[in-house]
């Protein structure tokens, strides 16, 4: 056990997966000699050689096709788009291929794509977005979101052993700025587990990624004001862990969904639709979402931060729960 | 109170074994001008439900009972201020009632404001608050109220619900510390966990809903219209608790309660209902019907016979009589109306058919009492009107008592004698097309007939030589119910067998 950014979780798993199985390798722009983007395969090349860590051309669409023909082939790609922004280009060779070849003819598809995503640092419309929700929509595909060091570690594992597609959003702002214990061992975590970040027992936060830590934050505040909030981490959005979140709710009986992304088509919408269905009777009080606006992220700094969802926005919306 | 001009409304005898009676509708909210004999308010009973109608005219000046509230016979309901009488806001607020003192001019809900707090312990709370009644004509008496202002009082979100319901509670009666004083799921365990909730003599717990002039949504009949149209809307009578999350507006009122328990204690059962079910209140004539089967059942030794009737004659005879009887009485000669006819007479040859075991005495009559099983909308219940002395009519009179009773069922206008001292019972489900039946007898009388669909039926007779041959003939299924203990097989089969062969022979001097 030693304390790890979340950005060496991913890195340091990645490379336990490349030790554990040869027909794990890594594919990209810039992963290679330059050690990707954000440095999470620096030192790959070295360790496994020029054939298991795949410098890619500038093309996502290669890239995902590329994993897709390997993982029919028995390999179990791991492809990194520099940011998650950039996996739209990809689209039509996840959505259309990958994510349909097992229902079309029984052949899994074993990839992952490792998606860099969130805002927070400036990064403009194009390389701050986090379009999970996009994805959560395409049957066929897996979604994870991982908050925490630990978890990003043993998500990652599972993930490689998935045989279906699985889209692991990285969050950017998570990956130096976050430590945590981590395990030295290889572990998987389970997918379609929630994570209680904070126990409590007036109003859940439902929330995943970097808005686990502004929840927390918020929580904190309304500690000091006697209100006992829950940090629900879901961890994973396909699949997520309806009874975790269901359980919750009966429990604190209000709600806040919680979202980096943007409100409208956000995943945040699924699981406060599906409180509705099944916890009816469990509400007192209306379901509320918290989101970013629907526009494409500014660069600005003043405006990023009115856009992302923050901890005063948090707390206030909390306290509203809380009054209700 | 009272200035001595006011008539009362009582809750009436509603026949001689009922002792009490539950309000289940008022028509009428305080405040409003009603005319004599028009429709006031709805009770139930467990042999009855029925509209109550103004003794009097004039503007209905208090409503002593709430909505769900079960009383004793007698007890005074409302009062009517007589038209054009003094309006009486210097009378001295009542304990139990001053909260419904209506006035027209809004410059009287003041008074109650100095009343000392001690007149008025209990009902305050509820009243108080109450928003939707800003209307200045309530008052109940400010007892600090605990409970907030504004629209969050009444809301109760669907949680509070369920647990209110789960634990037999009024959301109205907690001081809620929610929005606007909205009571939270908190606020509801907390006052579950104090034991409030069981301690239901407790002033808190009882709504006191104010009815307020204003908020008057039933559109009141013309007043001087004799039958107003409205009783046949009138079905909510049967209004259950809400089970499921409970309207906005005022504080539910209890549900109907059952007849021996007061109305602020008796906890509607849990309805922690799974999923997919759902779970609702009996209503009093449900409850009434339940026991009565159950009991009818555990009394007598119930035994089926049945028989085929070939309808012919009968069949022939009604083809006949239909449009004299549409055109010059406006009756319809139903089915029913000649096997009513048939089994009066029939009777009158096997006494104890129409009889009843009373004690360890056989009881038998020169006189049929005949009941008319009638099933409401919607299975809301069922209720057996009495034809009195049925021997006394003749095929038309047999028609249009079944046909006024029957309609006097379904608008909920029988007198409470129209369901008593039935001697023996028809009931028949054949409309819906079937064949058989056993249905159970209504105590404490001895037999119950069942008569069914009207089928064609290839049928061996035999033609003007004696010969067997098959033809094409009405047939009916008719059953007698008896209670063995009173009625042998053989004897139910004479009785069978006679009303055959009355019904078979149907001629002219049987009508």
């Amino acid at each position: 056990m030693a304390e790890k950014t979340y950005l060496q979780a991913i890195s340091d798993s990645l490379r336990l997966e490349m030790r554990r199985d040869q027909r794990v390798f890594v594919l990209g722009e810039d992963v290679g000699v330059y050690g990707g983007a954000f440095k999470v395969t620096q030192g790959f090349q070295e360790e496994f050689g020029a054939s298991r860590v795949l410098d890619m051309p500038l093309s996502e669409t290669a890239i995902v096709a590329g994993a897709t023909g390997a993982a029919l082939m028995g390999m179990r790609p791991v492809a990194e788009m520099q940011f998650a922004d950039f996996v739209s280009c990809a689209w039509d060779q996840l959505v259309t291929v990958a994510a349909k070849q097992h229902y079309r003819a029984g052949t899994p598809i074993p990839i992952v794509l490792r998606l860099p995503s969130g805002g927070g640092f400036s990064g403009g419309p194009f390389h701050s977005q986090n379009p999970e929700s996009s994805f959560a929509h395409i049957p066929g595909l897996k979604v994870v979101c991982p908050a925490t060091p630990e978890d990003a570690k043993g998500l990652l594992a599972t993930a490689v052993e998935d045989p279906n597609p699985v889209l692991f959003f990285e969050h950017k702002h998570l990956y130096r700025r976050i430590r945590g214990e981590v395990p030295d061992e290889r572990y998987t975590t389970p997918f379609g587990k929630a994570r209680t970040h904070r126990p409590g027992e007036d109003v859940t936060v439902i929330t995943w990624g970097a808005m686990v830590y502004v929840a927390d934050d918020a929580a904190a505040k309304l500690a000091e004001e006697d209100v006992s909030v829950e940090v629900l981490d879901l961890r994973t959005l396909i699949p997520w862990d309806r009874d975790a979140v269901l359980e919750s709710v009966a429990r604190c009986s209000k709600v806040l969904v919680l979202h980096e992304d943007t409100k409208t088509g956000g995943f945040g919408g699924e699981i406060a639709a599906t409180i509705a269905e099944e916890a009816f009777e469990q509400l007192d009080a209306p379901v509320r979402r918290l989101a970013a606006p629907d526009s494409p992220v500014p660069f600005a700094p003043s405006l990023e931060k009115a856009f992302i969802p923050q901890v005063d926005d948090v707390a206030a919306a909390l306290r509203e729960l809380a009054a209700y | 109170m009272s200035t001595g001009t006011e008539v009362e409304v009582v809750m009436p005898q509603m026949g001689v074994s009922v002792s009490e009676g539950t309000v289940t509708r008022w028509l009428k909210q305080a405040g409003d001008a009603i005319s004599r004999d028009e429709p006031l308010l709805e009770i139930s009973t467990d042999k009855v439900d029925t509209e109550v109608p103004s003794p009097g005219e004039g503007v209905v000046a208090e409503i002593r009972v709430q909505e769900g509230e079960t009383v004793e016979v007698g007890t005074v309901l409302a009062l009517i201020r007589p038209a054009g009488g003094e309006a009486a806001p210097s009378e001295p607020t009542p304990a139990p009632a001053g909260e419904q003192e209506l006035v027209d001019e809004p410059q009287a809900a003041a008074q109650p404001e100095a009343e000392p707090v001690a007149e008025a312990p209990a009902q305050p709370a509820s009243s108080a608050s109450e928003p939707e009644v800003a209307e200045p004509v309530v008052a109940g008496a400010p007892v600090e109220a605990p409970a907030g202002e504004g629209n969050g009082r009444t809301f109760v979100s669907p949680v509070v619900a369920r647990i209110a319901a789960q634990h037999g509670v009024d959301p109205g009666g907690i001081p809620g510390t929610g929005q606007g004083g909205r009571v939270t799921k908190k606020d509801i365990l907390a006052f579950i966990e104090s034991g409030a909730a069981s301690a239901p003599t407790a002033p808190a717990p009882v709504p006191v809903p104010v009815p307020v002039p204003v908020e008057v949504t039933e559109p009141a009949p013309p007043p001087a219209e004799p039958e107003p149209a409205v009783p046949a809307v009138a079905s909510s009578a049967a209004a259950p608790a809400p089970a499921s999350p409970a309207p906005p507006a005022p504080p539910a009122p209890p549900a109907p309660q059952p007849p021996a328990a007061s109305p602020a204690t008796e906890a509607p059962e849990p309805s922690s209902a799974p999923v997919g079910e759902h779970e609702e209140a009996m209503t009093a004539m449900r409850r009434g019907v339940a026991e009565h089967m159950r009991r009818s059942l555990d009394t007598s030794a119930h035994v089926t016979s049945a028989i085929e009737v070939d309808m012919s004659r009968v069949v022939a005879a009604r083809e006949q009589l239909k449009r004299e009887y549409q055109s010059s009485y406006g009756v319809n000669p139903t089915y029913l109306a000649f096997i009513a006819k048939a089994a009066v007479a029939t009777l009158g040859d096997w006494p104890w058919v129409n009889g009843e075991i009373r004690g360890d005495k056989i009881v038998t009559r020169s006189f049929v009492n005949l009941g008319i099983a009638v099933a409401l909308e919607d299975g809301k219940g069922l209720i057996v009107p009495v034809i009195r002395n049925a021997q006394d009519y003749n095929l038309l009179g047999v028609a249009r008592a079944i046909a006024e009773l029957a309609e006097k069922a379904r608008t909920k206008k029988l007198m409470p004698d129209d369901v008593q001292g039935g001697t023996f019972t028809i009931t028949n489900p054949g409309g819906f097309g079937t064949f058989h039946g056993t249905p159970i007898i209504s105590q404490p009388q001895a037999g119950i007939l069942g008569t069914y669909a009207v089928v064609k039926r290839p049928w061996v007779v035999q033609d003007e030589l004696g010969q067997d041959v098959i033809a094409i003939r009405p047939m009916m299924n008719v059953t007698l119910t008896y209670d063995h203990r009173l009625v042998d097989g053989a004897y139910a089969g004479g009785f069978l067998r006679d009303l055959r062969a009355r019904l078979e022979a149907w001629g002219d001097g049987d009508a």
